[in-house]
């Protein structure tokens, strides 16, 4: 069995799955925000009501966190409203791991899954946002649910799956310094279509894993969303567990995949051959190499998301902006109050005010169109998040091209789409 | 269920889109995301390809569209709006997997596959009677039939519960 396979076998109490069981897997971890968290709400809300009941407790509230992401700092009066709610929310459960914007360490939910070890090796991890997938870095199988399936899981511990086949991408190499696992990742997307996974695991293996540091990872799976996959998973190594180290002393169970584990395809990569890659509107499919598309005037250049504005992401493109000055408007959003204090603590974030950025607190803020810098009618805007579909970051008529922070960076500085080669030279 | 519905059948006019890859992003722009008003969001059902769509939708009608049906974000704002403006069903080649579980689990509309000749083979505007039971389609206006896929036997057992919340599974 993959580990894939292996995880949900364990979760199920069965000794064997294969693709295309259907089973009820026990959850280990789930996570809502302030997207799903109040639909979660309205499903308990008619669910008492129907049953004429108070729903008391929930299932175990020490394995919920919950996070405030989407619009917060709250944009408006209906998400401030939705925050109320939440916070009532976990106060009324129980629910102590909430992360509260304000309050210390606080941002997007799937950066937070990592930098705070909430989800550990071998484990069922459930979120009520599609990006869950990205937790899948750590060794764990975790996936994207509505606020449904959520507050079921709430509410009885476990939740349906149906097993998926595993197709495995081998990445070979040395990476050069011009490529990123944004590069990787949108290559794969565009060699197997934005439903080439559907339905499917997306397992990332290869010698690059040899040096390719868990938020590098991160990218490689927050992005399998982008391809229709259930799940993006690599198996735990060293670089897990040293990572983890770092962040809790909590035990757990790893889970690796057998070595007779069958992978419905096997595709393999050599990162050498790999160019800077940019996604054109409007799908994260739409690859072309960045120096193909060199003339491409751009208003914006955005840094933040789950899937790029990590630590690695802010060091890789400070390393560009560093005595340089942005040409276009510039945002950058850390994607938690810990990665923006370690940023400021290694200078990232002077290097990014000097060459002019604005930089924002950590939200999901115009990667999903909510606000922060939303784009208007004829912007163009080179961003690191994942997604590009028409009007994902603001009016219809806007567009989104998806690159690696240095891409991103490089492109700030010249006001067009730039490989990053053509600025440090 | 509408007024028009027999039984396991289920009968409306077709509102087709035939693009792929329809996502959450057009179905339900983000800024919406904040809202969960159920009628409140069907207003704003398929801005980002036809802001017209709620006003031509009636109770209990369907939507036809080709590949990868609902891709992209988990919101379950996709489904409830698309519910909301009357939609019972969408009819598509096939569905992102988060959408699907969406819109069965939460028991909003029933998302049915069927195969790229039949999309073709349904018009705008076509009256369509649906057998869920027998997984069969009838175009009324043109006087044809179609097959779709049966649901899977967990799929059936939770769209006949009237979504997950309702369903006793037998772990």
């Amino acid at each position: 069995m993959t580990i894939t396979e292996k995880i949900l076998a364990r979760a199920s109490g069965k000794q064997k799955l294969s693709p295309g069981d259907v089973m009820f897997a026990k959850v280990d971890k789930v996570m809502l925000h302030d997207v799903s968290g109040p639909g979660v709400i309205k499903v308990f809300s008619e669910w008492e009501k129907k049953k004429g009941l108070k729903l008391k407790q929930i299932w175990d509230p020490d394995r919920v966190w919950v996070a405030e992401d989407h619009f917060v700092p709250s944009a408006d009066r209906i998400s401030a409203e939705n925050i109320s709610n939440l916070s009532n929310f976990t106060k009324q459960y129980g629910i102590t791991k909430h992360f509260k914007y304000g309050l210390g360490q606080y941002g997007i939910c799937h950066t937070l899954s990592h930098e705070e070890a909430l989800v550990l090796p071998g484990e069922v991890y459930v979120g009520g946002d599609s990006h869950t997938n990205t937790t899948g870095a750590i060794g764990a199988f975790a996936a994207g649910l509505g606020h449904t399936d959520i507050a079921y899981v709430l509410m009885n511990g476990q939740i349906w799956f149906k097993v998926p086949e595993t197709m495995l991408f081998k990445i070979d190499g040395i990476k050069p310094d011009h490529i990123m696992a944004k590069d990787i990742i949108l290559k794969i997307i565009g060699d197997i279509g934005t439903d080439g996974a559907n339905y499917k695991a997306m397992q990332f293996a290869g010698s690059i894993m040899k040096h390719l540091p868990m938020e590098e990872r991160l990218t490689l799976t927050n992005m399998t969303t982008e391809a229709g996959a259930k799940n993006g998973i690599i198996e735990p190594d060293e670089t897990t567990y040293a990572y983890l180290r770092e962040r809790t002393h909590t035990k757990y169970s790893p889970m690796h995949g057998d070595p007779d584990a069958h992978y419905t395809e096997v595709f393999t990569y050599e990162i050498e051959k790999l160019e800077p890659t940019v996604a054109k509107p409007f799908s994260p499919g739409n690859i072309s190499a960045a120096r193909d598309l060199q003339g491409t005037e751009l208003n914006k250049a955005y840094i933040g998301s789950c899937t790029g504005a990590k630590l690695e992401d802010l060091r890789a493109a400070a390393e560009i902006l560093k005595d340089r000055k942005v040409k276009i408007r510039t945002q950058v959003l850390p994607a938690a109050q810990s990665i923006y204090m370690k940023a400021l603590k290694e200078g990232l974030i002077n290097i990014f005010m000097q060459a002019g950025a604005v930089v924002g607190p950590p939200t999901c803020g115009a990667c999903c169109g909510a606000h922060m810098g939303v784009l208007g009618k004829d912007e163009v805007c080179i961003s690191t998040t994942n997604r590009n579909f028409p009007g994902r970051m603001g009016h219809v008529e806007s567009k989104t091209y998806l690159a690696s922070p240095i891409v991103v960076a490089a492109s700030a500085v010249t006001g067009r789409i730039t490989d990053p080669r053509d600025v440090r030279n | 269920m509408s007024n028009k519905s027999n039984g396991n059948s289920i009968r409306g006019k077709v509102h087709k889109y035939d693009i792929d890859n329809i996502d959450t992003d057009v179905i339900i722009p983000g800024p919406y995301l904040k809202i969960h008003d159920h009628k409140e969001l069907a207003k704003h059902a398929m801005e980002g390809i036809d802001p017209s769509f709620p006003e031509k939708v009636s109770q209990g009608d369907f939507l036809v569209a080709g590949n990868n049906f609902g891709c992209g974000s988990s919101r379950e704002h996709a489904p409830i709006a698309l519910s909301q403006t009357g939609i019972k069903a969408i009819l598509a080649q096939s569905f992102a997997r988060i959408f699907y579980r969406n819109a069965v689990d939460g028991g909003y509309l029933l998302p049915l596959e069927i195969n790229e000749s039949t999309v073709k083979k349904i018009s705008d505007g076509d009256e369509l009677e649906i057998d869920i039971a027998k997984n069969e389609i009838t175009n009324i206006t043109k006087n044809d039939h179609y097959l779709m896929k049966p649901f899977p036997e967990l799929i059936a057992k939770i769209v006949e519960a009237g979504g997950l919340i309702n369903y006793k599974p037998d772990y």
